[in-house]
């Protein structure tokens, strides 16, 4: 049970199993992430990409294997939870935003209420996310008034305010229309460039050759390969990783 | 496509004098077809026939002034008797000199609920405010201390009494119903199963046989010589019984918070009661404020059930005074006065809910 020594890995799935009833929809995911890798999760839905990453922060429970954060075990321990989701940022296909908050409330709710900030240094902090996500003067308006590209970004500064030492992003331009994207993304580059360890599920696949140390392609609850994006690109290994890549590169 | 151009400046021409404005409303509200057109007449013919009538018995023909009923018979309403019984209407058997007392409780009630309209003043305060009014209430009601004599509450009658009983009964109801609802959704198979068999329980009777149980079989399971205060189990009976249905309106809105809403917040390192209080309640219950307000109308109407355990409430007094042999045959005015009290405090709620609503969907939209 101790934190990262050099080079550790700051997130450890061993063996990890997760079944919906009957349906096996994690087989032996072994992953690991170090420090300020940057890891990119694709592959076909209903491959088990978004149950995985929703397993690192226990919004999903896992049967059998290990997963490791930040040198604590995740186990049915509600202080190891608390203590990962503290460390561990999310960000979702839905934003998921507090609509009966202002979205300065929204960014400072947890930095108050987990964290025990002060409120005027959380409004402080909060603000200064906001800048980051270039919507500084949107701070005081409902999330349900601004677009969806907007709302997105409110979310990332949301997660950021607790000053996690992960980010999980669980497709989070899907739900947005095309000309919104982009400014999603260039916040997550800008992050990415920072050096937050970052595990996004995405099907962005300029992105993932823009920021990607590791892609993984899932299918089928399995890790089918994982790799630079140079070769993963280039020089896919498996036929499943051929097959999707042209599919989502065909257009 | 030329005429396509040249068709579009009709757009822009003033509506047809006929849709716009007072003629215009008439016009789509009233007389919009022939159908409606009768019946806004019939309509108009019912309502020329009966208010005339009406506000000429309450008003134009109504005897204000009489020592007795027979003095009081006319062609009008004998309003001389809810003047002539009017304290005792409102304060019941509360000692005549004394009735400044429950008089001040009732402006007391009145003004903390006013000011809970005030959402500004929502928080620590306010909670402070009901206390220190509550204290209050409790010390001109009893007395017994800063030289008040002291009443006992086998006294209390009359609109005092249907206010603690409503305003106390809601006060405590609503938080015990916040629990059982959360109760219900638990993970928690023992918590669970207690707030389903509770609300199942206490919903599957009625609320005179839960004010019969307090008051007649509770105190034969007490061990003898211990009693429970009579106004005290038919408050408790109250509590309970409003407790149960507001539950289930709360279980409804907890169930509309979509789940993205509680994954979030968990995922912000949220515990349980932190998440409820912060992100799920205050969205739950926003929603669920029609249906709250129509439980809290309910149960202030139910306390008047009270009567069949030998407490006299504002409806109890009512029938008191109706039984003065020199005021027979009054009851018409005297129920009617009793609807408009009623009326005055349920029309309020109402009102105040709208506001509530209003209030809480400023700014959102989705």
């Amino acid at each position: 049970m101790t934190t990262e020594s050099a080079g550790a890995p700051i997130i450890e799935l061993r063996r990890l199993n997760k079944w919906y009833g009957e349906f096996h929809v994690l087989k032996d995911i072994n992953l690991e992430v170090a420090k300020g890798e940057r890891v990119v999760v694709c592959g076909p839905s209903g491959s088990g990409k978004s149950t995985m990453i929703r397993c690192i922060n226990r919004l999903e429970e896992h049967q059998r294997g290990q997963i490791i954060v930040a040198g604590i075990e995740l186990t049915s321990d509600v202080r190891n939870i608390e203590a990962i989701r503290r460390e561990v940022g999310m960000v979702f296909q839905q934003f998921n935003l507090f609509p009966h908050l202002t979205v300065l409330q929204n960014l400072t709710l947890a930095p108050i209420w987990v964290r025990k900030l002060p409120k005027k240094e959380a409004e402080e902090t909060a603000r200064l996310y906001l800048d980051r996500v270039k919507i500084p003067e949107q701070a005081d308006k409902y999330p349900g008034q601004l677009s969806g590209g907007q709302q997105q970004r409110v979310a990332i500064a949301r997660s950021l305010c607790m000053k996690p030492e992960i980010m999980l992003f669980d497709e989070p331009t899907s739900a947005l229309d095309p000309e919104m994207i982009k400014e999603v993304l260039d916040v997550m580059i800008e992050l990415a460039e920072e050096g937050m360890t970052m595990v996004c599920v995405t099907h962005e696949m300029g992105f993932a050759r823009t920021v990607a140390d590791t892609m993984v392609f899932m299918d089928r609850g399995e890790i089918v390969e994982r790799g630079s994006p140079k070769e993963f690109f280039a020089d896919p290994k498996s036929d499943r990783t051929k097959l999707f890549l042209s599919q989502i590169l065909a257009h | 496509m030329t005429d396509v151009t040249q068709e579009l400046p009709i757009v822009v021409e003033p509506p047809p004098p006929a849709t716009a404005g007072p003629l215009g409303w008439l016009r789509a509200n009233l007389f919009s077809n022939v159908f409606n057109t009768i019946l806004t007449i019939l309509a108009a013919a019912l309502l020329a026939v009966t208010i005339p009538p009406i506000i000429r018995w309450a008003l134009f023909d109504a005897i204000w002034a009489a020592p007795n009923s027979r003095a009081c018979r006319g062609a009008g309403a004998c309003w001389a008797f809810i003047h002539e019984k009017l304290r005792f209407i409102l304060f019941g058997t509360f000692p005549y000199e004394e009735q400044w007392r429950p008089l001040l409780a009732v402006v007391i009630f009145i003004a903390l609920i006013v000011a809970s309209c005030d959402r500004r003043l929502w928080g620590r305060s306010l909670a402070f405010l009901w206390l220190l009014g509550l204290v209050a209430v409790g010390v001109l009601m009893w007395g017994g201390i800063f030289g008040l004599s002291f009443v006992g509450n086998q006294l209390w009658s009359g609109l005092p009494l249907t206010l603690i009983l409503a305003v106390v009964g809601m006060a405590f109801a609503f938080p015990l119903a916040i629990l059982l609802a959360l109760g219900r959704r638990s993970q928690l198979p023992a918590v669970r199963t207690i707030c389903v068999a509770y609300i199942e329980l206490i919903r599957g009777v009625p609320l005179i046989t839960v004010l019969f149980m307090a008051s007649v079989m509770l105190p034969l399971f007490l061990p003898a010589g211990m009693t429970i205060d009579k106004l005290l189990r038919a408050q408790d009976a109250i509590i309970l019984f409003a407790a149960a249905y507001l539950a289930e309106v709360v279980r409804g809105g907890l169930q509309a918070i979509p789940k993205g809403q509680i994954e979030a917040a968990d995922a912000l390192g949220l515990t349980y009661w932190q998440r409820t209080r912060r992100i799920v309640l205050p969205q739950a219950l926003a929603l669920v404020i029609p249906p709250l307000v129509n439980t809290f109308i309910g149960t202030f109407k139910d306390t008047t059930l009270v009567i069949i355990i030998g407490l006299f409430d504002l409806l109890g007094t009512i029938n008191a005074a109706l039984n003065d042999a020199n005021w027979r045959g009054t009851s018409t005015e005297a129920y009617i006065f009793a609807a408009a009290i009623y009326f005055c405090f349920c029309f309020f709620m109402s009102r105040y809910s709208q506001m509530l609503e209003r209030e809480f969907n400023k700014g959102r939209r989705q």
